[in-house]
């Protein structure tokens, strides 16, 4: 059915001339100032073609799944009801492809090619971004068509389910992997000391007992043995440290079967392209901004286009009342960096200086020449410097200063306990700060490790939530161990807290049920005796 | 770019929730917004999107949110909006999905298990088509069967032992050609009129009639479905009978009393002028509150049903809906008359969350 991406991108999607010209112009501007983008090709879309593609995450080929059947419903309701309408959409790859909507003006297409240059410059030059994969418009098709072979052997209703219970599972993985080089031991290890706590438990065929010798022989009893033996040796002590990457030990060590590995596998390949995107979307945004913004407003920009611009722009760095919006946040910082570094407004005696006066008039002069033979001041070198290094976390831990916040108007909310309402509660820096980044830290993923692969000597599956101050989701916990269980084909359990408690929560595939690990030992303790007195 | 295979994952997300709207069809069935919908025109139906669950920190109150902007603490600082604070709950984003008339009519008939009807009889069998239905050794070389021909001359050839596998030169002469063969067939085609009749006396209120015509709608829905040649007439009497048309019925309001026979008897009427029982399949539907004026009457129905209705419907129908006026005694009169007749459907209807059951009571003979 689908044809390869570049069938897609064909020749008959030119730009028309004025916006041709215009992609070099804006181009070479941005290479001018600095930027240092892949090649990056601009595709004409309708309005449902561009919905499709964002329903596809911005690549043509996906594998089947209904949510992006949903995505494009939820889209296209949404874009004729005239909810919103998508500016830009551009996909890390290289060369990059980013796509435009053929009804915009075209000052908006401008703005949208100068923006999307800011990204892809972005994609390339920002570390988190490195190990991914930027032939991913190729890998994607290849998962594509795996997926496909797969329902064509199995059916399609049954992929699509399994699909689904990874997918449930695919933020538990590890954003650092690619980064660093962790010892994770391989599916087949040898071990030095094998379990040695007591016999291990022969699993028989329940029977009657006149029959047992026959439905259990002997030999039958000896390859079980052997079998749970096995089992026990290969997964104990495994995983040999904390395992952050929950769906990498899965795909090497659950009891699968080669498709499921495989789509495991891919879903997996999937989260761990799209994980850089959420770490720094203040970041990748406020920077297409702070270019795009430049570069229209002092060279692009025709007389007759400012007014559009302006409506246009506005509209995207918008401030709703009460709320934060990660261009304005994004590109206001970067300004900022930029000033304070072209004005000396760092280091030590900035520190020490405590004169209000003396600080507003603070400026070093970094700003007139550059340091170098670069023709950059020191504050571009610095924002390029910061665009390389950081994620979104460090990014606002490092230079969120309380002059900006003041400046920017920051306060903390919370709820009226009288009128339930949400009213301002507090402008002092340290507690913005301290709020703004665990708002940040809680939209991602609590952390989860796999502990033990072998718990209680059963083959069971213990994972532990690194519990820091926010509760995890129990409604949906119970869903997504539920999805593990499958996975994991013996039941699991998640260490956590709530309200402050320890507890376990425990999902054999059936049913979760929660209790403390304290209790958990007391009780296991006791069964065992119970087992004693009674045998 | 047909290339993108959305439509495809759109079918699938579609039946995922096709599945759940049969499940919860019940609350949609008292809609007021399906009624006066036909066929292939759309209903919106909105439904919960899917979410897939995955683990995310809860909501917490206490840790408060964040903004920016102007204003003293302790002022309104306007809700915090979505992303921002912390932790989503589980999907509870409405979606509209659009659904025709047609594909609920064919849900409705999964959820409630309706039987499929058989049409009674091989009636109104005009409709005539050709169909190719085989091979002949004549006809105009435009039919010409090639593949047929072909296999003819090789079978000669061989038979003539003049085949040679190295050099295979297999040339058709008059007597291999064979043709293509067609056939006027005429196809069955099963043609249905409903004569639905209501009661829009003063004893039945709007709560009466809305149940009244979400049913016409549902059981119009399964019926036409069923049905090439479908047509629905409108009655609606109070102490007199008159057709109106499908809008009127839907949206009319009444008073007076109430004389049932009024309308059986123009039902009787139209069914012998317009609708030979050779060729229709024949059902008439009676709403009422049941609150006939006279027990004379009540016999005259009785009568008519028997010696005028019956004979030449596939079933007759009647569904009573409760009224907080009136005696509903025209149930009973029905039911001691006609309650073991296969052609007889009866059926209650309290309020509007019966309707399912009775729509099911009332097509559910597979008539």
């Amino acid at each position: 059915m689908s044809l390869p991406p570049e069938r897609f991108v064909g020749e008959s999607r030119n730009l028309p001339p004025e916006l041709e010209a215009a992609r070099q112009e804006i181009t070479q501007l941005a290479r001018g100032r600095g930027l240092d983008f892949f090649d990056t090709v601009f595709v004409m879309c309708t309005w449902e073609e561009i919905n499709m593609l964002a329903a596809y995450e911005g690549f043509p080929v996906r594998y089947p799944h209904w949510r992006w059947g949903m995505e494009y419903l939820r889209m296209q309701k949404s874009y004729e009801y005239g909810l919103h309408k998508i500016y830009e959409m551009v996909i890390n790859t290289n060369p990059s492809y980013a796509y435009l909507l053929d009804n915009n003006l075209v000052v908006d297409q401008k703005l949208v090619m100068a923006h999307v240059l800011g990204h892809v410059d972005f994609f390339k030059n920002n570390v988190w971004f490195s190990p991914t994969n930027r032939k991913m418009l190729d890998e994607m098709a290849n998962h594509a068509a795996r997926i496909r072979r797969h329902m064509d052997r199995h059916g399609e209703t049954v992929v699509e389910q399994f699909i689904d219970v990874c997918l449930s599972l695919d933020n538990l993985i590890d954003p650092y992997a690619a980064h660093i080089k962790r010892h994770r031991a391989g599916a087949q290890r040898t071990l030095l000391e094998t379990p040695s706590e007591g016999e291990v438990e022969t699993p028989r065929i329940q029977t009657r007992d006149y029959m047992d010798r026959h439905i259990n022989p002997p030999a039958f009893l000896e390859s079980q043995r052997l079998r749970r033996e096995a089992d026990n040796a290969r997964m104990q002590g495994v995983p040999e440290r904390p395992e952050r990457d929950v769906l990498g030990f899965l795909t090497d060590h659950a009891q699968l079967s080669h498709w499921q590995r495989d789509v495991l596998a891919i879903i997996r390949d999937e989260a761990v392209y799209f994980a850089p995107q959420g770490q720094t979307k203040i970041m990748n945004e406020g920077w297409a901004t702070f270019w795009h913004t430049q570069m229209m407003t002092q060279e692009i920009l025709g007389d007759h286009e400012v007014v559009d611009y302006c409506d246009h722009h506005s509209g995207t760095v918008l401030q709703q009342p009460g709320q934060l919006n990660p261009y304005k946040m994004g590109v206001e910082l970067f300004r900022h960096i930029e000033m304070r570094w072209n004005k000396g407004r760092f280091g030590q005696d900035w520190l020490d200086c405590t004169s209000e006066e003396e600080r507003r008039r603070w400026d070093q002069g970094a700003g007139a020449t550059s340091p170098d033979k670069t023709g950059k001041t020191a504050g571009a070198q610095k924002v390029f410097a910061v665009r390389e290094t950081h994620n979104d976390v460090t990014f606002l831990d490092t230079f969120l200063t309380a002059d900006f916040c003041r400046a920017q108007g920051f306060f903390t909310t919370k709820k009226d306990p009288r009128t339930g309402r949400w009213i301002i509660d507090s402008r002092e820096f340290a507690l913005v700060k301290s709020q703004l980044l665990s708002h940040l830290a809680s939209r991602g993923t609590p952390r989860v490790y796999v502990v033990d692969g072998n718990h209680a000597g059963r083959m069971e599956l213990r994972l532990q939530h690194r519990h820091d101050g926010l509760d995890i989701q129990l409604q949906w916990a119970e869903q997504v161990l539920g999805n593990l269980a499958k996975v994991w084909s013996r039941p699991v359990h998640l260490e956590t807290q709530v309200d402050g408690a320890a507890v376990l929560l425990s999902h054999d595939g059936a049913a979760m049920t929660r209790s403390s690990p304290g209790a958990d030992a007391e009780n296991a303790v006791a069964e065992a005796g119970a087992a004693r007195g009674t045998a | 770019m047909a290339m993108l295979n959305i439509d495809h994952d759109s079918q699938r997300f579609r039946d995922i929730v096709k599945g759940r709207v049969r499940r919860e069809l019940r609350r949609f069935m008292s809609s007021k917004e399906l009624i006066g919908k036909q066929g292939d025109q759309l209903v919106s139906i909105p439904v919960q999107e899917i979410g897939i669950p995955k683990l995310r920190y809860g909501k917490n109150e206490k840790q408060g949110g964040i903004g920016q902007g102007d204003g003293e603490p302790g002022e309104a600082s306007g809700e915090p909006g979505e992303g921002q604070q912390a932790g989503d709950q589980p999907a509870d984003h409405l979606l509209e999905v659009e659904f025709t008339v047609d594909e609920l009519a064919e849900l409705i008939g999964e959820e409630l298990e309706l039987p499929r009807i058989e049409p009674r009889g091989q009636r109104e069998s005009n409709a005539k088509r050709a169909r190719y239905k085989g091979i002949s050794l004549k006809g105009p070389e435009s039919l010409r069967h090639g593949r047929r021909t072909f296999r003819q001359a090789l079978m000669r050839n061989i038979s003539a032992g003049g085949y040679n596998p190295k050099n295979p030169r297999i040339i058709p002469i008059r007597e291999d050609r064979r043709y293509r063969h067609f056939e006027m067939e005429e196809e069955p085609r099963s043609a249905c009129v409903v004569l639905y009749m209501m009661d829009v006396s003063g004893s039945m209120g709007q709560a009466q009639k809305d149940i009244v015509r979400s049913q016409v709608f549902w059981i119009d829905a399964w019926l036409r479905h069923h049905y090439e040649g479908f047509e629905a007439r409108f009655l609606i009497h109070d102490a007199a009978a008159r057709e109106v048309d499908r809008d009127t019925f839907f949206r009319t309001r009444e008073s007076g009393g109430t004389l049932i026979s009024t309308a059986y008897e123009l039902c009787q009427t139209i069914i012998e002028r317009d609708y030979p029982v050779s060729e229709w399949n024949i059902y008439p539907f009676h709403f009422s509150d049941g609150d006939n004026a006279t027990t004379k009457d009540n016999e005259r129905c009785v009568q008519i049903v028997r010696d005028g209705l019956l004979p030449v419907s596939n079933q007759f129908s009647y569904a009573q809906v409760d009224s907080p006026y009136g005696s509903g005694r025209f149930l009973k009169v029905l039911q001691e008359h006609f309650g073991d007749e296969a052609g007889v459907a009866i059926s209650r209807v309290t309020d509007k969350d019966g309707i399912m059951d009775s729509i099911k009571e009332l097509l559910g003979k597979g008539r």
